[in-house]
């Protein structure tokens, strides 16, 4: 039985190649491996979304994927939204909505949002909410977030 | 000349941090050489401990330490807020389902999770106590030991505590109508997002211990009686933590993980699953019993409440949430005798603590609702009957207490504009509204020390916790708006009990007024240095000066700040310094050791409508006013305001812990325990303030942060009424308890609809 396995992925636009432990999942390779502590943890069982990074473009609960199925995948997380020290426009959204309280969802968040919109610019109010709905938010500032998304949205061209 | 930073809403402090994925949470800091430690649980609530036997779990490779209470001080040293009740390990006996037995720390956190499952306990399982009727029970067991209780009366009963405030004569107190019901409210949990997480490493002669607290010098205090060090030994630093809500207010399992550390002499770290942050900090939940006496005219007569809240096996700061909880529990009105008797009662479930809205929205619940009965009961509109009674500003609705400190007439006004008070509704459609109050902080002591620096720029020194608040924000609003310096030149430190001068707590919504006042206390002093400065270089008599606002006004003309200060500071640079001290001493003999220095005020007001195939409430409109004084930061407050509404529709529709008959937790953890999401809001949510700039905080701010969730049941339950005609007293009311109360009122032909 192998203990670890070498795996190689691209994580926000960097090759990074890694010996990890077969159990691993990719939640703790992001966070303890390459220090990419963004990405949180809170319920380990794909609930509340505090992990949610983008695989090969879709949002994953990483704390659900195992880090060797990440192998050969594009990966990005929250470090890799904002370019050049400039916020994207979901980050200055999400400060200038008010959607950002305690901050430990936000990440989370973000990764849902950038998925949700790349997947459907233009989405309707009901789509932002069922969106999101699988990122829990104890701060509750869902309707921030939502007016978040739907203003970004609505500041890219149809 | 500087612009307007209070009452606008600018950039947050630590926003960018937060939306990046920079801020350090205690659990994204790693320490040299740190061990992860996990703890050992057993699966029942209360067990007799026979033997523990760590033999395996010490053989396992990079395990460092294996700790029981034999390794620990004997006897093992107890501690708690209010009462030193809890072990650092359980001694003897368990007495909730989750309390730590043992504790390991291991090179690695798999190391460490292999060894805590190798520990082998060998216990009885003995009956647990989980309900208010079980722990009255004559025969029940003591959930504490008499002997930590030595000159209780009550040692030999599950009662912690009796708290009785009243006034008037209740039983001769004429009435034309007396309704009684009684009313229960679950148990519920905190769920912060971020899991409480606690490290702790050897630091010199001392120790430094990284926490998600929301009060790191109260737990400075507390360890520092625990370890036998000297305050200044002790360093707490506390990151902002990932939502507290109360949860994370109080020490919990930083003493084990000092012990370990220390023995180790290495850091060693402990991050608690979501789980066991169920097992770690709940609310209190309540069984309310109100006798309401009305006149025909309207008006009260009377309130008589008999409160029993349920608290865990260690009281934790539960008996104040009993306390303060109860206190204000016949509400904000004109009210001749009252009556009130609230009981604490200790059970074999996980230890209450504080929680958003401090034991007022159980109270709160049950009096709302009734009396809204007493409204129907006298054939009075809910609202006029509210607003009849309500007690007007500088009113003593507590006799003895401070007065109604706001408009709140305008308040409760408002919220019925708001949700459209008797307008048609269409069918299947019902409306409620409730009215909460909570007494703000009763004592406090805040310090600040602001520091303006040789070019203008700010650094406020604050030991409030940034929870999620935005209380960096407001700080650096008052510093920069007092000193004219741009928000972005304002650093704000916190979280350091080594570098931040001594804060009481953070909460009670006390941290814009109590903090608020001593940061705008420091500014006022920089300002009167300027203004000595400003007298000196200008050959002015300093009488001819005034410094207000980031203005330095001469008889002649305006200066900046900053234009006194370069030339002030002269060519060794340098920087002004200010301390401010926000005090509120303890009154002996009130019955809270204080009068509130504020309360919080809000009404809400619902419009629901209720799938009765499914029972599910769909809340079509949300409103909620609160009296906040002044909002400093009006998008802030916007933002706990909405938040708190949301997250009181969590114990009013969903939220409830599930135990089985041997006390365990059957619904820990994310998957069967459902707080409210991006589906489950109101179709319109509305937010407002009354701002009348009548608090006690700095621009008239009262407190605001937990307004917004106190009487969401009660309004929720009257629109459900209103909607189904059916009456439920129990929360919270989930689908299958108001389709089942639907359906008993379709078996009962006798049940009245008259009131729709």
């Amino acid at each position: 039985m192998v203990d670890t396995l070498p795996i190689e992925m691209t994580v926000n636009g960097r090759r990074r190649a890694l010996e990890v432990a077969v159990n691993s999942t990719l939640l703790d390779v992001l966070r303890d491996d390459l220090e990419l502590t963004g990405t949180k943890e809170c319920c380990d069982v794909g609930e509340c979304g505090a992990c949610t990074v983008l695989v090969n473009g879709l949002a994953v609960d990483s704390c659900l994927m195992l880090a060797v199925e990440a192998d050969g995948a594009e990966v990005s997380t929250v470090e890799g939204l904002a370019q050049d020290g400039k916020l994207n426009p979901l980050q200055q959204a999400f400060l200038d909505k008010g959607a950002v309280q305690c901050g430990f969802c936000t990440p989370g968040q973000l990764m849902a949002a950038q998925a949700l919109l790349a997947a459907n610019p233009h989405p309707t109010l009901d789509e932002v909410q069922e969106g999101l709905s699988g990122n829990l938010c104890r701060c509750a500032c869902y309707v921030q977030i939502t007016e978040a998304v739907l203003a970004v949205a609505e500041g890219t061209p149809q | 000349m500087s612009a307007v930073k209070v009452g606008a809403s600018p950039w947050r402090v630590g926003g960018d941090a937060r939306v990046t994925g920079h801020q350090e949470y205690v659990a994204d800091i790693h320490l040299p050489g740190e061990l992860h430690a996990k703890l050992v649980t057993l699966p029942v609530a209360r067990a007799r401990i026979l033997r523990v036997d760590t033999s395996a779990a010490a053989q396992v490779p990079g395990v460092r330490v294996v700790v029981t209470a034999a390794d620990l001080p004997q006897p093992v040293p107890r501690y708690g807020p209010q009462f030193k009740d809890r072990p650092v390990l359980a001694v003897g006996e368990t007495k909730y389902h989750g309390e730590p037995v043992a504790a390991v720390a291991a090179d690695s956190k798999a190391a460490a999770e292999a060894a805590a499952g190798l520990v082998r306990v060998e216990y009885e399982e003995l009956p647990a106590i989980v309900t208010i009727t079980s722990a009255l029970d004559s025969a029940a067991p003591l959930v504490q030991d008499p002997a930590l209780r030595p000159g209780d009366p009550l040692a030999a009963t599950n009662v912690m505590r009796v708290h009785r405030v009243g006034w008037g004569d209740v039983d001769a107190e004429p009435a034309d109508v007396v309704i009684e019901n009684s009313y229960s409210f679950p148990m519920v949990t905190h769920f912060a997002i971020e899991p409480h997480a606690f490290m702790a490493a050897p630091d010199g002669d001392g120790i430094a211990v990284w926490t998600t607290i929301q009060h790191p010098y109260w737990l400075q205090r507390i360890l520092s009686g625990i370890l036998g060090l000297p305050l200044s030994r002790v360093r707490v630093i506390a990151p902002d933590p990932g939502g507290g809500f109360g949860g994370k207010q109080q020490i919990k399992y930083e003493p084990v993980v000092a012990f370990m550390a220390l023995q180790a002499g290495r850091p060693v770290r402990l991050v608690l699953t979501l789980e066991e942050t169920f097992q770690a900090v709940r609310r209190t939940a309540a069984e309310v019993r109100v006798r309401t006496g009305v006149r025909s005219d309207g008006t009260l007569a009377f309130q008589d409440i008999k409160a029993d809240y349920l608290m865990g096996a260690y009281v934790d700061i539960a008996d104040r949430v009993v306390n303060k909880g109860s206190y204000v529990g016949a509400g904000p009105y004109r009210m001749p005798a009252a009556r009130i008797v609230a009981r604490g009662i200790l059970s074999h479930t996980v230890p209450a603590t504080a929680f958003r809205g401090f034991g007022n929205p159980q109270i709160n619940w049950a009096v709302e609702s009734n009396l809204d009965e007493a409204a129907r009961a006298l054939g009075i509109d809910r609202l006029e009957f509210r607003l009849r009674n309500l007690a007007r500003k500088g009113e003593a609705f507590i006799p003895w207490d401070t007065p109604a400190d706001g408009d709140w007439q305008q308040t409760v006004r408002r919220a019925g504009e708001l949700i459209g008070w008797g307008t048609p509704l269409p069918v299947g459609h019902g409306r409620g509204i409730a009215i909460g109050i909570k007494s703000g902080p009763t004592t406090g002591l805040s310090y600040s020390t602001v520091r303006l620096l040789a070019d203008g720029s700010v650094i406020v020194y604050a030991g409030t916790s940034d929870m999620g608040q935005g209380a960096r924000t407001v700080f650096a609003q008052i510093a920069a708006q007092e000193l004219g310096a741009p928000m972005d030149w304002v650093t704000v430190v916190m979280g350091d009990t080594a570098i931040v001068p001594y804060d009481a707590q953070t909460s009670a919504s006390r941290s814009t007024v109590l903090m608020g006042n001593a940061v705008l206390k420091a500014c006022k002093s920089i300002q009167s240095q300027i203004r000595t400065m400003a007298a000196r270089l200008h050959r002015l008599d300093e009488a001819a000066i005034t410094v207000e606002r980031g203005v330095v006004r001469l008889p002649d003309r305006e200066l900046t700040i900053l234009e006194v200060l370069k030339p002030g500071l002269g060519s060794l640079g340098g920087e002004l310094t200010g301390n401010g001290e926000s005090r509120k001493d303890a009154e002996p003999d009130h019955p809270l050791q204080g009068a509130p220095a504020f309360f919080e005020f809000n009404c809400t007001a619902i419009e629901a409508r209720v799938d009765e195939g499914t029972g599910d409430v769909v809340i079509v409109r949300h409103v909620t006013v609160s009296d906040v004084g002044k909002a400093i930061n009006p998008l802030q407050v916007r933002m706990q305001d909405e938040g708190a509404a949301i997250m009181g529709l969590g114990h009013t529709l969903m939220e409830h812990y599930i135990f089985d008959e041997a006390g365990r937790v059957r619904n820990l953890g994310a998957i069967d325990y459902r707080i409210p999401t991006s589906m489950d809001l109101p179709l319109e949510l509305h937010s407002e303030v009354v701002e009348n700039a009548d608090g006690p905080g700095p621009y008239g701010a009262k407190g605001m942060s937990e307004g917004a969730l106190l009487c969401v049941a009660a309004a929720v339950a009257a629109a459900v009424r209103e909607a189904t005609g059916v009456v439920i007293r129990d929360l919270p009311l989930t689908p299958e308890r108001v389709w089942r109360a639907v359906q008993e009122r379709d078996r009962d032909p006798a049940h009245g609809r008259d009131e729709r």
